[in-house]
């Protein structure tokens, strides 16, 4: 189903855009098997209706969302970004959204508020029961980084709504970071306090760090972060620190070591 | 009645073996297929790499099944076939690594050596193709007879080494889910298994034999000292 009218975005890229076939088949997303081309497989068990979104947490106003109040939220956008796995491998894509940030001021985050967690849908009767990862996958932010304009929640790609495999109804698309970080299929955004546990971490602390920054000079123990394999090219490309949005948001990590908060 | 014969023919064997060498090519050709036909997937150098770097360890674990099947089958021809299952393990193997080295890095010498160095899963799998490859060289009548029997059995024991390394790098190489790594390390538990409990047996079995009586003919006639 097309989504619109699309406003478009001074954020987006004009590199070429990564096919939607590609966009849709070649996708990590372990809730419905570990192989790239399980998630086009299984996610149609996935019921997106009803759906709510609980934001919650450290905010003067928490309050349940729901899916449909969500899209028509704020004017949608469509952002055409870069988007870097950890496994080495890139895409551009269109993705549909409004910024995080928007949702976040409404429900009025108190003082005390210093990162933001996000639960994603867990369900045992259309998911995974085997526990490759510790489920509900759950990811953080530190809040300025939520509240970054480049941050935005994602209803849709290719200017329709967005398909299971790539975390319908609603996920959360942070270009800067390595994707694991764009969770999918949100249930609960929660303000906290502390630093949250997130789902990679717990299962391998020395491998994925909280940060994830996409930064070419921080090796991974499997795999080099300097270069990338573009998906549909055949020679890699060389990684560009933040993914080579830089120059927006490298003044959020002024004065951190990088390589410690990795 | 007929009887079948334990071996067959020259002949059959010739058979057999063509069968078996254009089945082995059918997983390189699927690929080479799926290059042309762009049907590998959005990634195809990944799906290359991991089809090959696969069949590497099927073909590794095929070969090591052959003696276990022979001894517990008694078809004792299957013995011939081993050799070509062992090269084409070692021929997959290359195309793996060729894969790596051309299509993923394309030559990029700096980085590959990076790798080899800092990745335990590269350094593993790399040491395991090294390590076949003076078995590869060796697969032939020529070096068996110039290596002696028992010498180049000895050499071409390290298979069992190979194999667990090449279970071990794909292993680690798994980001979470490690549950196809774990098949190929059972089936390669219960190959190794089977020899370490024949061998077991054999060993038992040897030292439960009383020594070997020399055979003789007559009545024993008993030497006793006269001496009392």
């Amino acid at each position: 189903a097309k989504l619109g009218p699309l406003a478009a975005s001074p954020f987006s890229t004009g590199e070429e855009k990564t096919g939607y076939k590609a966009v849709t088949t070649y996708n990590n997303f372990y809730e419905f098997g570990t192989d790239k081309g399980d998630p086009v497989e299984n996610a149609g068990r996935l019921a997106t209706r009803p759906w709510t979104v609980r934001v919650e947490g450290l905010a003067g106003k928490p309050r349940t969302f729901d899916i449909d109040e969500l899209l028509r939220f704020a004017p949608l956008e469509e952002r055409i970004y870069r988007m870097r796995c950890v496994e080495g491998w890139s895409m551009v894509i269109p993705w549909v959204g409004f910024p995080l940030a928007s949702l976040l001021k409404r429900v009025e985050p108190l003082g005390s508020a210093k990162y933001v967690e996000f639960v994603t849908h867990y369900d045992p009767q259309v998911m995974s029961r085997r526990q490759v990862l510790d489920w509900p996958y759950t990811e953080g932010l530190r809040l300025d980084e939520a509240l970054h304009p480049l941050t935005i929640l994602t209803v849709g790609l290719y200017g329709e709504v967005l398909p299971n495999q790539n975390g319908a109804p609603v996920r959360l698309v942070v270009p800067w970071k390595y994707g694991f970080k764009s969770v999918k299929s949100i249930v609960t955004i929660r303000l906290t306090e502390k630093q949250p546990a997130t789902a990679w971490n717990k299962a391998a602390r020395h491998e994925y760090g909280f940060y994830s920054n996409v930064n070419p000079q921080v090796d991974h123990p499997r795999w080099s972060q300097a270069t990338e394999r573009r998906i549909g090219e055949i020679r890699k490309r060389p990684t560009l620190m933040f993914n080579g949005y830089a120059e927006q948001v490298a003044s959020l990590y002024q004065g951190m070591d990088l390589r410690a908060n990795f | 009645m007929t009887t079948t014969p334990r071996m067959p023919g020259r002949v059959w064997i010739g058979w057999i073996k063509a069968v078996l060498f254009a089945l082995c090519l059918l997983p390189a050709l699927r690929l080479a297929l799926g290059w042309q036909d762009d049907a590998l997937g959005a990634n195809p150098i990944e799906t290359i790499t991991r089809a090959s770097g696969e069949w590497t360890l099927n073909f590794l674990l095929i070969t090591l099944a052959v003696t276990p099947l022979r001894r517990l089958s008694g078809l004792n021809w299957l013995l011939r076939l081993r050799r070509m299952l062992g090269l084409f393990a070692f021929a997959y193997g290359c195309a793996h690594l060729a894969t790596y080295l051309w299509l993923d890095q394309f030559f990029d010498w700096p980085a590959i050596a990076h790798d080899i160095l800092k990745r335990p899963f590269i350094t593993v799998g790399f040491a395991a193709l090294v390590l076949m490859t003076p078995l590869a060289l060796t697969s032939n009548a020529w070096s068996i007879r110039h290596l002696g029997g028992r010498r180049w059995q000895a050499l071409h024991r390290s298979v069992y080494g190979i194999a667990i390394l090449g279970v071990v790098h794909y292993w680690w190489l798994v980001k979470a889910d490690v549950r196809e790594p774990m098949l190929y390390a059972f089936a390669l538990a219960w190959l190794l298994g089977m020899r370490a409990w024949w061998r077991e047996q054999e060993r038992r079995r040897q030292q439960s034999m009383p020594p070997p009586v020399p055979p003789f003919k007559g009545r024993v006639i008993r030497i006793v000292p006269t001496d009392k």
